[in-house]
């Protein structure tokens, strides 16, 4: 067990995974020699070489074509996208390619890559360094989206995102790469795809949330705390497969919930999250849901510290949904 | 009526010692099944047996030179017009046909229309619909041959319209740089749909974009077996040499329409056409076979007739094979159903069992 940053976390689950398989292999832009630009790959490619740290040209569909390829041949690749806002030359090769290979060659071929890429605001980004659009993702079949809010989840959903059979968007919270810290086992330490956390036990409301948006959610329930009022909250840490059972469970138990996102609030994935509590634990509902969100504008730079949801605007939701029924 | 950039190329002299007179016969023999297929499942889509068919006639020297040339432990990349390849690779029509209909013995398991067939066991990986995107993918898997050190290459096919697209440049790019055993076959068949090559691109040739990324591209007569043939193996000594990749250019014309879904008189003439089918690549062999004596009129229509036969015999069985489960529908969206998936699936056959949906 040693403490570290969520950065580092990801960094020490690179080193492990790659230890543990030959052929797992890092590639992406200034993955290699630079470390990475926000140093997660740091180290990789003098320990294991430029054969299997592979700095790549400037090209996302270059990039997750190729890992395509090298995983139908049978290795396991892990690409890095630089900004999940620079996916998008890349949207073809995951949504058409990726996401499909197993299904529409009828099982013939398996394509297992790990896409990892730092997403979310806070950082001063402006509208191509800030954007959350784990949504697209989470709306095409054969993908899964793994989202880690702690340096231990991140080791841990990482390593098994790289050892699932199927592909994985790893989306990592940018903005808490280095103030999140905590404790992380050493060595191969596993967190299971499609299990939520509980991050505090709570009566009254349930508060959903992932990624850079759990921090803020466990500080509103804290200030909620002190006026008696007992939040729930539970970081999702999977959108797909998501826990349905334990977001169901918790409503069931508080009957009041509110969903936490940074993404656009317009089918984003708290809309998901919302139809489904309603289609399954609709009895249970003492108030509506409420969704506290990014808005339905492009991502701001000036603004961004008043776009991003934060405490207090989770806390004010919470209120609101205590003072209905 | 606008006109394609090239007419078609002059007969080339060059005829390969490479290949014996069996083997040209057994190439001609594919030839000839991949021509009689295309004619009978156009015919098929007509009269509303399968949905829908994208022919190759044409490009079939261009495609079984070029698999000839290739070892069959080499990976196939193809776009969703390579049957000469499946058939030169030993993939049976009767499989294809399955695949056609998508009934319970398509190996694709009814997932995707007509002509998207692959077949892991003849390393001819899975095409889709969008436009290059196996180029990179082809690069990939090469990038992964050489990271184990085994004597393949990876053979990508694509057309003249491939050129345009986002992939075949970067995959192009990224072969460049990391020298990866790639051949890139591009079919130019004049017509991307409806859009000649010549408004597909300014360049002179298609083969010339090689050296930008700096390896070479050469121009080859497609309705010419054994040139195709040489340009495919020369390309794949190299590769497997470590001197990295190569664009081929084959230069055949579609005879057909891009798909059953299209008018080709609404943007080609018929002199065209039929300027262009004076080079057949078939008539072509056929007429070297028989100028070499190793094909005679009787083995000519002894083959006909064993092409029909197996033709008729495969649709007929394809037809009588029992239709899919439609069950097998939540199979292999992952390698396990999610909890969502088996809601869904269980969701379905009850609907299945009410006649709520009926197959």
């Amino acid at each position: 067990m040693s403490e570290m940053t969520l950065v580092q976390a990801v960094n020490r689950g690179l080193f492990e995974a790659m230890k543990q398989d030959p052929d797992v292999l890092v590639l992406g832009e200034d993955v290699g020699v630079d470390g990475g630009v926000f140093r997660a790959t740091d180290g990789l490619i003098k320990e294991y070489g430029a054969e299997r740290v592979i700095d790549t040209p400037l090209s996302e569909t270059g990039i997750i074509g190729t890992a395509i390829g090298m995983a139908l041949y049978g290795l396991k690749p892990v690409a890095e996208i630089q900004f999940l806002d620079f996916i998008y030359p890349a949207f073809d090769q995951i949504v058409s390619e990726l996401a499909k290979f197993r299904f529409r060659s009828g099982g013939q071929y398996p394509c297992h890559v790990v896409i990892r890429a730092p997403y979310g605001g806070g950082i001063k980004g402006g509208v191509y360094h800030s954007q959350s659009t784990e949504a697209y993702f989470c709306h095409t079949a054969g993908l899964k989206v793994a989202i880690p809010s702690t340096p231990a989840d991140a080791k841990g959903l990482l390593l098994t995102a790289i050892h699932d059979e199927d592909p994985v968007m790893f989306f990592e919270p940018k903005r808490i790469y280095r103030t999140a810290t905590g404790d992380v086992p050493d060595g191969d330490y596993r967190v299971p795809l499609g299990q939520a956390r509980t991050v505090r036990e709570g009566e009254h409301l349930s508060i959903f949330a992932y990624g850079a948006m759990v921090p803020p959610a466990s500080e509103a329930a804290s200030a909620l705390a002190k006026d008696g009022i007992s939040a729930e909250v539970i970081d999702l840490r999977t959108l797909v497969p998501l826990d349905e059972a334990a977001a169901v469970a918790s409503v069931e138990k508080t009957g009041r919930a509110v969903v936490v996102h940074e993404a656009a609030r317009f089918c984003g994935f708290g809309a998901e999250l919302s139809a489904i509590l309603a289609e399954r634990a609709f009895y249970s509902l003492k108030a509506p849901i409420l969704r506290v969100t990014g808005y339905d504008t492009p991502f701001p730079y000036a603004l961004e510290n008043v776009y991003l949801p934060n405490a207090a605007r989770i806390e004010a939701a919470a209120r609101a949904v205590m003072r209905e029924g | 009526m606008a006109k394609a950039a090239q007419s078609a190329p002059e007969v080339a002299p060059g005829v390969s010692h490479a290949l014996s007179n069996d083997r040209l016969l057994s190439m001609y023999r594919v030839m000839v099944l991949a021509r009689a297929i295309d004619e009978r499942c156009l015919s098929l889509q007509r009269q509303g047996r399968i949905g829908f068919y994208a022919p190759a006639s044409g490009q079939e020297a261009a495609q079984i030179g070029c698999a000839a040339a290739l070892g069959d432990e080499d990976w196939i990349f193809p776009a969703y017009r390579e049957i000469g390849i499946a058939l030169w690779r030993k993939v049976p029509f009767r499989a294809l046909m399955d695949q056609f209909i998508g009934n319970s013995t398509d190996r694709v398991k009814g997932r995707q229309m007509p002509n998207h067939y692959s077949f892991r066991d003849h390393n001819f990986v899975s095409p889709s619909s969008p436009i290059g995107t196996q180029i990179t993918q082809a690069v990939g898997a090469a990038m992964a041959m050489q990271r184990r050190h085994v004597p393949q290459v990876t053979a990508t096919f694509f057309g003249d319209g491939a050129t345009s697209s986002n992939d075949f440049h970067a995959g192009m790019n990224f072969a460049g740089v990391y020298r990866t055993p790639t051949i890139f076959f591009c079919q130019n068949n004049q017509w991307a749909i409806s859009l000649p090559r010549s408004r597909q691109t300014h360049s002179a040739t298609l083969a010339q974009k090689a050296e930008a990324y700096g390896f070479s591209g050469v121009v080859v007569d497609g309705n010419d077996v054994h040139a195709v043939f040489d340009a495919v193996a020369a390309a794949r000594e190299r590769a497997l040499a470590g001197e990295g990749p190569t664009l081929i250019e084959a230069q055949v014309y579609r005879f057909g329409p891009h798909s059953t879904s299209d008018d080709p008189h609404r943007y080609r003439s018929d002199a065209d056409v039929a300027e262009w089918k004076r080079k057949d690549p078939i008539l072509r062999l056929r007429e070297e076979l028989r100028t070499s004596g190793a094909l005679t009129d009787e083995a000519e229509s002894q083959l006909q007739e064993a092409v029909k036969r197996e033709i008729s015999e495969a649709i007929e069985a394809a037809e009588g094979a029992p239709a899919l489960d439609p069950l097998t529908l939540f199979d292999d969206t992952f390698a396990q159903r999610t909890p969502r998936l088996e809601e869904e699936r269980a969701e379905f056959q009850r609907l299945l069992r009410e006649g709520v949906i009926r197959p």
